[in-house]
């Protein structure tokens, strides 16, 4: 039971996808300009690693292996065809927002990461918990950098205004910069920054040693 | 001619499919750190969306939009939904073909490109040429030139940041910002700059 636990906890954030494994940063950033985007988006990453998870690891010891790329990308399309028409159904505005990158959940490389990483080798309920894990930290990743855009780009979280705007008579000048499609690198960069600072073992390796001063100060001047 | 050429201009500059969009962002940090490598990628992004983006282009018009069937006596058939699917499946076929074909006749660059093919399967910057080719309702024309000048848009910037990068090595990061981090920040500088090509318009 530990491992079951183990599986949904560390892709959180000890071994977050986006910050340590680099996978499936293509949406994260394109789609966090407002958090209830950002809330569908989520939800339907989940859901397709978690089903597409089970789906693969229960036909894993029949799929040969030679087009096993091919059979598992068949999986995950058909996934998202199943969230794209859900989401044209109910939610047309916020699909019309998310415009390709709903579709774009295929090529994004945390499902197809997992799906060939974990699943073809683990037995269906650890693949799916670990599809849960999995999109929770592409999630979390994805709500802190929306969280810090809506709020000081529009100044709203969830469309209910925080901080109130010069515009409808506040103090607060909304920060236009954040809305823009640089604001989402920065802050990712900072947010890898941080969780890097709290847990060492992350940090990357240098490539290219610098050598220590080896004369003394005194001596320099 | 004039539309043709503000396409390509737009969608190199303005529209870049890693910077404004960020599409293909996961090949695009991955395979930076070598200016050679990254040079390679990207001209294998381009042969391959110049043709796939076409391709889909045929497939959405002649089969799957909303009564695109009526040659085939099935005017009332919308196979749109099915999109996705065949696109990815396009994509796949065409890489793999580009793969045989290229080991068979022209091996010297095959044996420069062949790592990263498979690698183009998964990248987001390609399915993504071609949805934004369905969303905008582009013609066949208009999807070559669009193709091409995403992919082009592309490799110039993944050419640049893999330049950036190897200067780069030689800086003095704070530790838990080396690697994917300054890498981050230094795309968002790009992005930046790339931003001010936004008020172009030809």
């Amino acid at each position: 039971m530990a491992t079951m636990k183990e599986a949904l906890t560390s892709p959180i954030f000890k071994n977050n996808p986006i910050a340590l494994q680099i996978l499936g940063i293509c949406s994260a950033l394109a789609v966090t300009s407002s958090m209830k985007v950002t809330l569908v988006m989520c939800i339907s990453v989940i859901f397709v690693t978690a089903f597409s998870n089970l789906a693969v690891s229960m036909i894993r010891n029949h799929i040969p292996g030679a087009i096993r790329i091919i059979v598992q990308m068949v999986i995950i399309a058909s996934l998202v065809i199943v969230v794209d028409q859900v989401l044209k159904a109910y939610a047309y505005a916020i699909s019309k927002q998310l415009s390709v990158f709903v579709g774009l959940i295929i090529t994004n490389c945390i499902v197809m990461g997992r799906a060939e990483g974990f699943a073809m080798k683990n037995p269906p309920l650890a693949s799916f918990i670990d599809g849960i894990g999995n999109g929770l930290g592409y999630s979390v990743v994805l709500f802190s950098v929306a969280f810090v855009r809506e709020l000081l780009g529009s100044g709203s979280l969830f469309g209910i205004e925080i901080l109130a705007t010069i515009n409808n008579g506040g103090w607060y000048v909304p920060n236009g910069l954040l809305l823009l499609p640089p604001s989402a690198f920065f802050l990712i960069g900072f947010f890898i920054w941080i969780l890097r600072s709290a847990d060492k073992e992350q940090v990357e390796e240098e490539e290219f040693k610098i050598t220590k001063n080896t004369r003394s100060v005194k001596e320099a001047f | 001619m004039e539309h043709y050429l503000s396409l390509f201009v737009r969608s190199v500059f303005i529209e870049n499919m890693a910077l404004a969009f960020f599409l293909g962002m996961c090949t695009f940090l991955a395979i930076s750190k070598k200016i050679q490598a990254a040079i390679g990628l990207g001209i294998a992004v381009i042969v391959v969306l110049t043709l796939t983006v076409p391709v889909n282009n045929l497939i959405y018009t002649y089969l799957l939009r909303d009564g695109a069937l009526a040659w085939a006596g099935f005017p009332d058939v919308d196979l749109s939904f099915l999109g996705l699917l065949s696109y990815i499946g396009v994509i796949a076929a065409i890489v793999q073909i580009m793969e045989m074909f290229l080991d068979k006749f022209v091996p010297a660059l095959y044996s420069a490109l062949g790592v990263f093919l498979p690698l183009i399967t998964v990248n987001c910057a390609i399915m993504g040429g071609s949805l934004f080719m369905v969303e905008r309702d582009y013609n066949f024309t208009e999807s070559v030139v669009y193709g091409a000048g995403a992919g082009t848009g592309w490799a110039l910037a993944i050419t640049a940041l893999a330049g950036i990068r190897e200067k780069l090595k030689y800086s003095d990061v704070p530790e838990g910002l080396r690697g994917l981090g300054i890498t981050f920040i230094t795309v968002g500088l790009m992005s930046l700059g790339f931003m001010s090509f936004g008020g172009i318009d030809l």
